[in-house]
Protein backbone atom coordinates (compact mmCIF):
# COMPACT_ATOMS: atom_id res chain seq x y z
CA UNK A 1 0.00 0.00 0.00
CA UNK A 2 1.16 3.59 -0.87
CA UNK A 3 2.20 5.60 2.03
CA UNK A 4 -1.44 6.63 4.05
CA UNK A 5 -3.30 9.73 3.70
CA UNK A 6 -3.98 10.36 7.12
CA UNK A 7 -1.62 8.97 9.93
CA UNK A 8 -2.14 9.42 13.64
CA UNK A 9 0.70 8.02 16.29
CA UNK A 10 0.60 7.87 19.70
CA UNK A 11 -1.97 10.56 20.14
CA UNK A 12 -3.19 12.23 23.69
CA UNK A 13 -5.10 15.04 24.27
CA UNK A 14 -6.03 16.46 27.55
CA UNK A 15 -8.12 19.69 28.19
CA UNK A 16 -7.08 20.30 32.08
CA UNK A 17 -6.90 17.45 33.98
CA UNK A 18 -9.65 15.62 31.44
CA UNK A 19 -7.52 12.90 29.29
CA UNK A 20 -9.95 12.89 26.21
CA UNK A 21 -6.88 10.55 24.08
CA UNK A 22 -5.13 8.28 25.59
CA UNK A 23 -2.74 6.98 23.10
CA UNK A 24 -4.02 6.95 19.06
CA UNK A 25 -2.72 5.11 16.38
CA UNK A 26 -4.86 5.04 13.03
CA UNK A 27 -3.33 5.22 9.42
CA UNK A 28 -5.76 5.85 6.98
CA UNK A 29 -4.81 5.15 3.19
CA UNK A 30 -5.74 7.23 -0.21
CA UNK A 31 -9.57 6.92 -1.00
CA UNK A 32 -10.00 5.32 2.19
CA UNK A 33 -13.43 5.87 3.77
CA UNK A 34 -13.40 5.54 7.70
CA UNK A 35 -15.97 5.90 10.15
CA UNK A 36 -15.40 6.52 13.36
CA UNK A 37 -18.09 5.88 16.10
CA UNK A 38 -18.25 5.79 19.50
CA UNK A 39 -20.69 7.20 22.41
CA UNK A 40 -20.33 10.62 23.74
CA UNK A 41 -17.17 11.72 25.45
CA UNK A 42 -15.28 8.77 23.58
CA UNK A 43 -13.53 11.47 21.73
CA UNK A 44 -13.66 10.72 18.16
CA UNK A 45 -14.93 14.74 17.79
CA UNK A 46 -11.26 15.35 19.41
CA UNK A 47 -9.70 12.96 17.59
CA UNK A 48 -11.11 14.75 14.36
CA UNK A 49 -10.34 17.87 15.22
CA UNK A 50 -6.54 16.72 16.04
CA UNK A 51 -6.57 16.37 12.36
CA UNK A 52 -6.67 18.93 11.33
CA UNK A 53 -5.20 20.57 14.33
CA UNK A 54 -8.51 22.88 15.61
CA UNK A 55 -7.36 20.83 18.76
CA UNK A 56 -3.42 21.08 19.46
CA UNK A 57 -2.56 17.60 20.48
CA UNK A 58 -0.90 17.43 24.12
CA UNK A 59 1.69 14.43 22.93
CA UNK A 60 1.83 12.29 19.46
CA UNK A 61 2.07 13.15 15.86
CA UNK A 62 -0.39 13.15 13.23
CA UNK A 63 0.52 13.24 9.17
CA UNK A 64 -1.49 14.33 6.74
CA UNK A 65 -0.46 14.24 2.96
CA UNK A 66 3.24 13.34 4.30
CA UNK A 67 3.02 16.70 5.73
CA UNK A 68 4.17 16.35 9.84
CA UNK A 69 0.93 18.85 11.00
CA UNK A 70 2.07 18.74 14.68
CA UNK A 71 5.29 20.35 13.46
CA UNK A 72 5.22 23.87 15.23
CA UNK A 73 7.27 25.25 11.86
CA UNK A 74 4.60 23.85 9.76
CA UNK A 75 2.73 26.49 7.60
CA UNK A 76 -0.95 25.13 9.09
CA UNK A 77 -2.62 27.36 6.89
CA UNK A 78 -1.22 25.78 3.73
CA UNK A 79 -1.96 22.04 5.40
CA UNK A 80 -5.79 23.22 6.09
CA UNK A 81 -6.11 24.14 2.38
CA UNK A 82 -5.56 20.16 1.55
CA UNK A 83 -8.17 18.97 4.48
CA UNK A 84 -11.50 20.02 4.33
CA UNK A 85 -13.67 20.46 7.64
CA UNK A 86 -17.42 19.88 7.68
CA UNK A 87 -19.07 20.97 10.98
CA UNK A 88 -21.79 19.29 12.83
CA UNK A 89 -23.53 22.63 12.91
CA UNK A 90 -22.70 23.74 9.64
CA UNK A 91 -21.12 26.93 10.22
CA UNK A 92 -22.08 28.71 7.02
CA UNK A 93 -21.51 32.76 6.88
CA UNK A 94 -24.27 34.05 7.59
CA UNK A 95 -23.25 37.29 5.88
CA UNK A 96 -22.28 35.90 2.70
CA UNK A 97 -24.89 34.57 0.07
CA UNK A 98 -24.13 30.67 -0.77
CA UNK A 99 -21.94 31.54 -3.94
CA UNK A 100 -20.01 34.01 -1.91
CA UNK A 101 -19.67 31.33 0.99
CA UNK A 102 -17.72 29.12 -1.43
CA UNK A 103 -16.12 32.20 -3.83
CA UNK A 104 -14.75 34.02 -0.95
CA UNK A 105 -12.49 31.52 0.82
CA UNK A 106 -11.45 30.72 -2.89
CA UNK A 107 -10.48 34.16 -3.32
CA UNK A 108 -8.90 35.03 -0.28
CA UNK A 109 -6.97 31.88 0.68
CA UNK A 110 -6.21 30.82 -2.68
CA UNK A 111 -5.83 33.24 -4.72
CA UNK A 112 -8.15 32.49 -7.18
CA UNK A 113 -9.52 35.17 -9.50
CA UNK A 114 -13.20 36.46 -9.02
CA UNK A 115 -14.46 34.04 -12.45
CA UNK A 116 -12.90 30.99 -11.68
CA UNK A 117 -13.59 31.25 -8.34
CA UNK A 118 -17.17 31.50 -9.32
CA UNK A 119 -17.19 28.02 -11.95
CA UNK A 120 -15.85 25.93 -9.05
CA UNK A 121 -18.09 27.48 -6.96
CA UNK A 122 -21.11 26.51 -9.22
CA UNK A 123 -19.46 23.04 -10.32
CA UNK A 124 -19.37 22.28 -6.62
CA UNK A 125 -22.59 23.71 -5.67
CA UNK A 126 -23.89 21.43 -8.52
CA UNK A 127 -22.13 18.43 -7.20
CA UNK A 128 -24.68 18.51 -4.13
CA UNK A 129 -27.42 19.24 -6.19
CA UNK A 130 -28.35 23.09 -5.04
CA UNK A 131 -27.37 24.97 -8.01
CA UNK A 132 -30.71 27.01 -7.73
CA UNK A 133 -30.20 28.04 -4.35
CA UNK A 134 -27.00 29.99 -5.56
CA UNK A 135 -27.85 33.53 -4.32
CA UNK A 136 -30.30 32.13 -1.11
CA UNK A 137 -28.52 33.17 1.85
CA UNK A 138 -28.16 30.50 4.47
CA UNK A 139 -30.89 31.29 7.10
CA UNK A 140 -33.72 30.20 4.16
CA UNK A 141 -32.15 27.23 3.88
CA UNK A 142 -32.98 24.15 5.62
CA UNK A 143 -30.28 22.34 8.15
CA UNK A 144 -29.43 19.59 5.30
CA UNK A 145 -29.58 22.18 2.63
CA UNK A 146 -26.97 24.38 4.44
CA UNK A 147 -24.77 21.10 5.45
CA UNK A 148 -24.79 20.07 1.69
CA UNK A 149 -23.18 23.69 1.10
CA UNK A 150 -20.94 23.30 3.50
CA UNK A 151 -19.62 19.66 1.79
CA UNK A 152 -19.46 22.25 -1.64
CA UNK A 153 -17.54 25.13 -0.22
CA UNK A 154 -14.91 22.62 1.54
CA UNK A 155 -14.56 20.58 -2.05
CA UNK A 156 -14.36 23.93 -3.62
CA UNK A 157 -10.95 24.44 -2.09
CA UNK A 158 -9.94 20.81 -3.86
CA UNK A 159 -8.82 19.30 -0.44
CA UNK A 160 -7.01 15.55 -0.51
CA UNK A 161 -9.19 14.57 2.19
CA UNK A 162 -12.38 15.62 3.75
CA UNK A 163 -13.20 15.57 8.00
CA UNK A 164 -17.03 15.05 8.79
CA UNK A 165 -17.71 15.67 12.56
CA UNK A 166 -20.81 14.36 12.84
CA UNK A 167 -22.80 16.12 9.58
CA UNK A 168 -26.18 14.51 10.48
CA UNK A 169 -26.34 14.92 14.14
CA UNK A 170 -28.09 18.94 13.98
CA UNK A 171 -30.37 17.52 10.88
CA UNK A 172 -34.08 16.40 11.39
CA UNK A 173 -34.37 12.80 10.34
CA UNK A 174 -35.89 13.66 6.81
CA UNK A 175 -32.81 15.88 6.03
CA UNK A 176 -30.24 12.91 6.84
CA UNK A 177 -30.38 11.41 3.87
CA UNK A 178 -29.82 14.18 1.48
CA UNK A 179 -26.68 14.97 3.22
CA UNK A 180 -25.68 11.37 3.30
CA UNK A 181 -26.18 10.75 -0.86
CA UNK A 182 -23.95 13.16 -1.40
CA UNK A 183 -21.12 11.97 0.69
CA UNK A 184 -21.60 8.22 -0.78
CA UNK A 185 -21.36 10.41 -3.55
CA UNK A 186 -18.04 11.74 -2.42
CA UNK A 187 -16.58 8.32 -1.18
CA UNK A 188 -17.54 6.98 -4.72
CA UNK A 189 -14.91 8.92 -6.29
CA UNK A 190 -12.71 8.35 -4.18
CA UNK A 191 -12.05 11.00 -1.51
CA UNK A 192 -10.60 9.74 1.36
CA UNK A 193 -12.94 10.43 4.12
CA UNK A 194 -12.56 10.63 7.98
CA UNK A 195 -16.25 10.57 9.38
CA UNK A 196 -17.45 10.52 12.97
CA UNK A 197 -20.75 9.76 12.96
CA UNK A 198 -23.58 7.66 13.84
CA UNK A 199 -25.52 6.51 11.09
CA UNK A 200 -24.79 3.06 11.38
CA UNK A 201 -26.08 2.43 8.42
CA UNK A 202 -23.90 4.80 5.66
CA UNK A 203 -21.10 3.03 7.97
CA UNK A 204 -22.23 -0.55 6.98
CA UNK A 205 -22.64 0.58 3.72
CA UNK A 206 -20.19 3.27 2.65
CA UNK A 207 -17.09 3.15 5.66
CA UNK A 208 -13.86 1.29 4.19
CA UNK A 209 -13.20 0.65 7.94
CA UNK A 210 -14.94 1.25 10.93
CA UNK A 211 -13.43 2.15 14.24
CA UNK A 212 -14.90 2.08 17.57
CA UNK A 213 -13.40 4.29 20.19
CA UNK A 214 -14.35 4.07 23.97
CA UNK A 215 -12.71 5.89 26.51
CA UNK A 216 -10.03 7.80 24.51
CA UNK A 217 -9.20 4.72 23.26
CA UNK A 218 -9.65 2.68 19.76
CA UNK A 219 -11.17 -0.10 20.87
CA UNK A 220 -11.68 -2.19 17.70
CA UNK A 221 -11.03 -1.30 14.00
CA UNK A 222 -12.02 -3.41 11.58
CA UNK A 223 -14.38 -3.76 8.53
CA UNK A 224 -17.97 -2.66 9.10
CA UNK A 225 -19.22 -5.99 8.27
CA UNK A 226 -17.02 -7.45 11.29
CA UNK A 227 -17.03 -4.33 13.45
CA UNK A 228 -20.85 -3.54 13.26
CA UNK A 229 -21.95 -7.20 12.60
CA UNK A 230 -19.52 -9.47 14.73
CA UNK A 231 -18.21 -7.06 17.41
CA UNK A 232 -15.61 -8.96 19.25
CA UNK A 233 -15.41 -6.47 22.46
CA UNK A 234 -17.71 -6.33 25.30
CA UNK A 235 -17.90 -2.53 24.67
CA UNK A 236 -18.66 -2.32 21.26
CA UNK A 237 -21.55 -4.91 21.78
CA UNK A 238 -22.79 -2.97 24.17
CA UNK A 239 -22.58 0.58 22.50
CA UNK A 240 -23.89 -0.84 19.31
CA UNK A 241 -27.09 -2.97 21.36
CA UNK A 242 -28.20 0.52 22.82
CA UNK A 243 -27.31 2.72 19.52
CA UNK A 244 -29.29 -0.10 17.12
CA UNK A 245 -32.67 -0.32 19.72
CA UNK A 246 -32.47 2.36 22.10
CA UNK A 247 -35.96 1.48 23.04
CA UNK A 248 -34.21 -1.94 24.90
CA UNK A 249 -32.02 -0.59 26.75
CA UNK A 250 -31.97 -1.11 30.66
CA UNK A 251 -31.60 1.78 32.64
CA UNK A 252 -27.74 1.41 34.34
CA UNK A 253 -25.61 3.02 36.59
CA UNK A 254 -23.03 4.58 35.96
CA UNK A 255 -21.81 3.19 32.53
CA UNK A 256 -23.14 5.46 29.31
CA UNK A 257 -22.61 8.92 30.83
CA UNK A 258 -19.78 8.55 32.99
CA UNK A 259 -17.35 10.56 30.79
CA UNK A 260 -19.95 13.03 30.51
CA UNK A 261 -18.38 15.23 28.04
CA UNK A 262 -19.28 15.80 24.49
CA UNK A 263 -17.08 17.78 23.07
CA UNK A 264 -19.02 18.15 19.59
CA UNK B 1 -61.82 35.53 68.58
CA UNK B 2 -64.40 34.79 66.08
CA UNK B 3 -61.73 36.21 63.63
CA UNK B 4 -59.80 33.13 64.00
CA UNK B 5 -61.39 31.48 60.94
CA UNK B 6 -60.34 34.32 58.36
CA UNK B 7 -57.39 34.20 59.92
CA UNK B 8 -56.62 30.78 59.11
CA UNK B 9 -58.17 30.97 55.81
CA UNK B 10 -56.51 34.10 53.98
CA UNK B 11 -58.14 33.15 50.89
CA UNK B 12 -61.63 33.53 51.83
CA UNK B 13 -62.16 37.39 51.08
CA UNK B 14 -63.25 39.64 53.83
CA UNK B 15 -66.55 41.55 53.35
CA UNK B 16 -65.62 45.14 52.10
CA UNK B 17 -62.48 44.23 50.97
CA UNK B 18 -61.80 45.84 47.08
CA UNK B 19 -61.75 43.22 44.42
CA UNK B 20 -58.25 43.26 42.41
CA UNK B 21 -60.29 45.17 39.42
CA UNK B 22 -61.71 47.38 41.70
CA UNK B 23 -58.51 48.06 43.28
CA UNK B 24 -56.86 48.31 39.65
CA UNK B 25 -59.22 51.10 38.78
CA UNK B 26 -58.66 52.68 41.43
CA UNK B 27 -55.38 52.67 41.28
CA UNK B 28 -55.59 53.86 37.72
CA UNK B 29 -58.12 56.82 38.66
CA UNK B 30 -55.60 58.10 41.39
CA UNK B 31 -52.85 58.63 39.02
CA UNK B 32 -54.91 60.41 36.41
CA UNK B 33 -55.86 62.59 38.94
CA UNK B 34 -52.41 63.84 40.03
CA UNK B 35 -51.62 64.32 36.85
CA UNK B 36 -54.17 66.23 36.12
CA UNK B 37 -54.19 68.49 38.61
CA UNK B 38 -50.08 68.47 38.10
CA UNK B 39 -51.16 70.03 34.48
CA UNK B 40 -53.35 72.18 36.01
CA UNK B 41 -51.45 73.85 38.32
CA UNK B 42 -48.38 74.91 35.92
CA UNK B 43 -50.85 76.19 33.73
CA UNK B 44 -52.37 78.17 36.12
CA UNK B 45 -49.10 79.55 37.98
CA UNK B 46 -47.05 80.02 34.48
CA UNK B 47 -46.75 83.33 33.00
CA UNK B 48 -47.33 82.33 29.02
CA UNK B 49 -47.15 85.76 28.00
CA UNK B 50 -43.21 85.84 29.64
CA UNK B 51 -42.57 82.51 28.64
CA UNK B 52 -43.60 83.08 24.81
CA UNK B 53 -41.92 86.42 24.78
CA UNK B 54 -38.88 84.43 26.12
CA UNK B 55 -38.67 80.90 24.18
CA UNK B 56 -40.89 81.80 21.40
CA UNK B 57 -39.74 85.20 19.43
CA UNK B 58 -40.63 84.49 16.00
CA UNK B 59 -38.57 87.48 14.88
CA UNK B 60 -35.74 86.06 16.81
CA UNK B 61 -36.02 82.72 15.58
CA UNK B 62 -36.38 83.68 11.79
CA UNK B 63 -33.32 85.81 12.02
CA UNK B 64 -31.46 82.83 12.67
CA UNK B 65 -32.25 81.32 9.82
CA UNK B 66 -30.71 79.85 7.81
CA UNK B 67 -27.09 80.24 9.00
CA UNK B 68 -28.43 78.12 12.21
CA UNK B 69 -28.70 75.24 9.27
CA UNK B 70 -26.30 76.17 7.07
CA UNK B 71 -23.71 76.94 9.26
CA UNK B 72 -23.80 75.53 12.97
CA UNK B 73 -25.94 72.57 12.10
CA UNK B 74 -23.26 72.01 9.38
CA UNK B 75 -20.35 72.29 11.76
CA UNK B 76 -22.18 70.07 14.37
CA UNK B 77 -22.37 67.50 12.14
CA UNK B 78 -18.86 67.74 10.88
CA UNK B 79 -17.40 67.72 14.53
CA UNK B 80 -19.46 64.23 14.71
CA UNK B 81 -18.90 63.01 11.88
CA UNK B 82 -15.28 63.58 12.01
CA UNK B 83 -14.79 62.55 15.55
CA UNK B 84 -16.57 59.36 14.84
CA UNK B 85 -14.64 58.04 12.22
CA UNK B 86 -11.49 58.57 14.65
CA UNK B 87 -13.24 56.99 17.66
CA UNK B 88 -14.29 53.59 14.99
CA UNK B 89 -10.60 53.40 13.79
CA UNK B 90 -9.38 53.71 17.36
CA UNK B 91 -11.91 51.84 18.87
CA UNK B 92 -11.20 49.23 16.21
CA UNK B 93 -7.52 48.93 16.84
CA UNK B 94 -7.54 49.17 20.40
CA UNK B 95 -10.36 46.52 20.39
CA UNK B 96 -8.15 44.48 18.49
CA UNK B 97 -5.45 45.34 21.36
CA UNK B 98 -7.87 43.99 24.10
CA UNK B 99 -8.38 40.55 22.28
CA UNK B 100 -4.31 40.22 21.28
CA UNK B 101 -2.71 36.95 22.73
CA UNK B 102 0.23 39.88 23.39
CA UNK B 103 -0.04 40.63 26.83
CA UNK B 104 1.46 43.95 27.08
CA UNK B 105 -1.22 44.88 23.95
CA UNK B 106 -4.03 43.81 26.29
CA UNK B 107 -2.90 45.55 29.35
CA UNK B 108 -2.37 48.81 27.29
CA UNK B 109 -5.46 48.57 25.53
CA UNK B 110 -7.31 47.80 29.18
CA UNK B 111 -5.45 50.92 30.50
CA UNK B 112 -6.49 53.16 28.05
CA UNK B 113 -10.62 52.09 27.63
CA UNK B 114 -10.54 52.78 31.89
CA UNK B 115 -8.75 55.76 31.41
CA UNK B 116 -11.02 57.49 28.94
CA UNK B 117 -14.41 55.84 30.11
CA UNK B 118 -13.49 57.44 33.42
CA UNK B 119 -12.56 61.04 32.70
CA UNK B 120 -15.42 63.84 31.87
CA UNK B 121 -15.71 64.55 28.01
CA UNK B 122 -15.08 67.93 28.95
CA UNK B 123 -11.33 67.81 30.50
CA UNK B 124 -10.74 65.49 27.02
CA UNK B 125 -11.31 68.61 25.26
CA UNK B 126 -9.44 71.04 27.58
CA UNK B 127 -6.45 68.62 27.46
CA UNK B 128 -6.48 68.86 24.00
CA UNK B 129 -7.38 72.64 23.61
CA UNK B 130 -5.34 73.97 26.14
CA UNK B 131 -3.10 71.34 27.66
CA UNK B 132 -1.47 70.28 24.66
CA UNK B 133 -0.36 73.51 23.24
CA UNK B 134 0.92 74.57 26.65
CA UNK B 135 2.97 71.77 26.86
CA UNK B 136 4.25 71.48 23.59
CA UNK B 137 4.39 75.08 22.22
CA UNK B 138 4.97 74.73 18.97
CA UNK B 139 2.88 71.76 18.17
CA UNK B 140 -0.03 72.63 15.50
CA UNK B 141 -2.74 69.68 15.72
CA UNK B 142 -3.56 68.93 12.20
CA UNK B 143 -6.55 70.81 10.71
CA UNK B 144 -7.08 73.66 13.75
CA UNK B 145 -10.27 73.24 15.62
CA UNK B 146 -12.35 70.54 13.19
CA UNK B 147 -8.25 68.50 14.02
CA UNK B 148 -8.72 69.50 17.38
CA UNK B 149 -12.20 68.42 17.97
CA UNK B 150 -11.96 65.20 15.65
CA UNK B 151 -8.73 64.23 17.99
CA UNK B 152 -10.79 64.79 21.12
CA UNK B 153 -14.24 63.14 20.43
CA UNK B 154 -12.28 60.50 19.33
CA UNK B 155 -10.30 59.95 22.07
CA UNK B 156 -13.30 59.81 24.21
CA UNK B 157 -15.12 57.68 22.02
CA UNK B 158 -12.79 55.04 20.98
CA UNK B 159 -12.81 53.80 24.72
CA UNK B 160 -16.80 53.55 24.21
CA UNK B 161 -16.36 51.72 21.25
CA UNK B 162 -13.31 49.44 21.88
CA UNK B 163 -15.70 48.02 24.21
CA UNK B 164 -18.44 47.33 21.79
CA UNK B 165 -16.88 46.20 18.93
CA UNK B 166 -14.89 43.95 21.47
CA UNK B 167 -18.54 42.68 22.31
CA UNK B 168 -19.36 42.35 18.85
CA UNK B 169 -16.06 40.22 18.21
CA UNK B 170 -16.86 37.65 21.05
CA UNK B 171 -20.71 37.98 19.75
CA UNK B 172 -19.61 36.07 16.55
CA UNK B 173 -19.94 31.90 17.21
CA UNK B 174 -16.81 30.23 17.72
CA UNK B 175 -17.42 27.91 14.49
CA UNK B 176 -17.00 30.86 12.27
CA UNK B 177 -13.55 31.06 13.76
CA UNK B 178 -12.69 27.49 13.16
CA UNK B 179 -14.69 27.18 9.60
CA UNK B 180 -12.64 30.17 8.72
CA UNK B 181 -9.42 28.42 9.74
CA UNK B 182 -10.24 25.16 8.56
CA UNK B 183 -10.67 26.43 4.68
CA UNK B 184 -7.31 27.69 5.28
CA UNK B 185 -8.16 31.38 5.94
CA UNK B 186 -5.17 33.10 8.55
CA UNK B 187 -5.89 34.57 12.17
CA UNK B 188 -5.80 37.77 10.70
CA UNK B 189 -7.79 37.36 7.07
CA UNK B 190 -10.32 35.38 8.97
CA UNK B 191 -10.73 38.37 11.33
CA UNK B 192 -10.98 40.93 8.50
CA UNK B 193 -13.18 38.90 6.14
CA UNK B 194 -15.45 36.97 8.53
CA UNK B 195 -15.74 38.06 12.10
CA UNK B 196 -15.12 41.65 12.06
CA UNK B 197 -18.25 42.03 9.21
CA UNK B 198 -20.73 39.78 11.54
CA UNK B 199 -19.33 41.65 14.93
CA UNK B 200 -20.30 45.04 12.71
CA UNK B 201 -23.99 43.63 11.93
CA UNK B 202 -24.71 42.99 16.04
CA UNK B 203 -23.11 46.24 16.99
CA UNK B 204 -24.74 49.06 14.24
CA UNK B 205 -27.41 49.55 17.16
CA UNK B 206 -24.88 50.56 19.97
CA UNK B 207 -22.60 52.47 17.65
CA UNK B 208 -25.26 54.40 15.88
CA UNK B 209 -26.41 55.01 20.09
CA UNK B 210 -22.51 56.01 20.15
CA UNK B 211 -22.79 58.24 17.03
CA UNK B 212 -25.83 60.04 18.97
CA UNK B 213 -23.90 60.92 22.14
CA UNK B 214 -21.44 62.34 20.10
CA UNK B 215 -23.70 64.36 18.56
CA UNK B 216 -24.23 66.28 21.86
CA UNK B 217 -20.79 66.18 22.78
CA UNK B 218 -19.77 67.81 19.72
CA UNK B 219 -20.99 71.03 21.88
CA UNK B 220 -17.89 70.75 24.28
CA UNK B 221 -16.64 72.50 21.63
CA UNK B 222 -17.65 75.88 23.16
CA UNK B 223 -14.55 75.37 25.45
CA UNK B 224 -12.17 75.13 22.91
CA UNK B 225 -12.90 78.73 21.56
CA UNK B 226 -14.15 79.22 18.12
CA UNK B 227 -13.78 81.38 15.24
CA UNK B 228 -17.15 82.90 13.91
CA UNK B 229 -16.97 80.32 11.17
CA UNK B 230 -16.72 77.47 13.46
CA UNK B 231 -19.43 77.77 15.70
CA UNK B 232 -21.52 74.80 15.93
CA UNK B 233 -25.48 74.09 17.25
CA UNK B 234 -24.91 75.06 21.31
CA UNK B 235 -22.02 77.92 20.74
CA UNK B 236 -24.12 79.53 18.09
CA UNK B 237 -27.14 79.63 20.70
CA UNK B 238 -25.76 81.04 23.28
CA UNK B 239 -24.13 83.74 21.69
CA UNK B 240 -26.82 84.77 19.98
CA UNK B 241 -29.39 84.13 23.19
CA UNK B 242 -26.45 86.96 25.33
CA UNK B 243 -26.75 89.53 21.94
CA UNK B 244 -30.69 89.54 21.97
CA UNK B 245 -30.85 88.94 25.84
CA UNK B 246 -33.47 85.76 24.78
CA UNK B 247 -33.78 82.48 24.90
CA UNK B 248 -35.36 82.00 21.96
CA UNK B 249 -32.17 81.07 20.06
CA UNK B 250 -31.70 77.93 22.60
CA UNK B 251 -34.82 77.04 21.85
CA UNK B 252 -33.93 76.69 18.49
CA UNK B 253 -30.95 75.24 18.75
CA UNK B 254 -32.18 72.59 20.88
CA UNK B 255 -34.66 71.42 18.39
CA UNK B 256 -31.88 71.48 15.63
CA UNK B 257 -30.22 68.54 18.04
CA UNK B 258 -33.39 67.01 18.07
CA UNK B 259 -33.98 66.96 14.66
CA UNK B 260 -31.10 64.44 13.88
CA UNK B 261 -31.11 62.39 17.30
CA UNK B 262 -34.89 61.68 17.66
CA UNK B 263 -35.07 60.04 13.79
CA UNK B 264 -31.52 58.11 14.46
CA UNK B 265 -32.55 56.99 17.95
CA UNK B 266 -35.43 55.18 16.06
CA UNK B 267 -33.49 53.90 13.28
CA UNK B 268 -31.72 52.13 16.29
CA UNK B 269 -34.75 50.90 17.64
CA UNK B 270 -35.93 49.60 14.08
CA UNK B 271 -32.57 47.91 13.72
CA UNK B 272 -32.75 46.28 17.50
CA UNK B 273 -36.51 44.76 16.51
CA UNK B 274 -34.90 43.70 13.57
CA UNK B 275 -31.73 42.18 14.88
CA UNK B 276 -33.87 40.39 17.20
CA UNK B 277 -36.05 38.97 14.64
CA UNK B 278 -32.74 37.73 12.56
CA UNK B 279 -31.49 35.88 15.58
CA UNK B 280 -31.15 32.30 14.47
Amino acid sequence: MSRPEIQVSDLHKSFGDNQVLKGIDLEIGQGEVVCVIGPSGSGKSTLLRCVNLLEEPTKGQVFVGGTEITDPDVDIDAVRRRIGMVFQQFNLFPHLSVTENLTLPQRRVLGRDKAEAARIAAENLARVGLSEKADAYPSSLSGGQQQRVAIARALAMGPEVMLFDEPTSALDPELVGDVLAVMRRLAQEGMTMMVVTHEMTFAREVADRVVFMDGGVIVEDGNPAQVIGDPQHERTRHFLSRLLDPAMAEVEEGTSDRVGKDRS
Amino acid sequence: MTDTGTQLQPSRPKKKRLTRRQKRRLSRGVQYVVFVAAVAAFAATADWGRLRNQFAQGSIARQMFPDVITLALKNTVLYTLSGFVVGLVLGMVIALMRLSSVGPYRWLATVYIEIFRGLPALLIFIFVGVAVPLAFPGTEIVGGTYGKVALALGLVSAAYMAETIRAGIQAVPKGQMEAARSLGFSPAKAMVSIIVPQAFRIILPPLTNELVLLFKDSSLVLFLGVTLEERELSKFGRDLASTTANSTPILVAGLCYLLVTIPLSYVVRRMESKSQEAIR
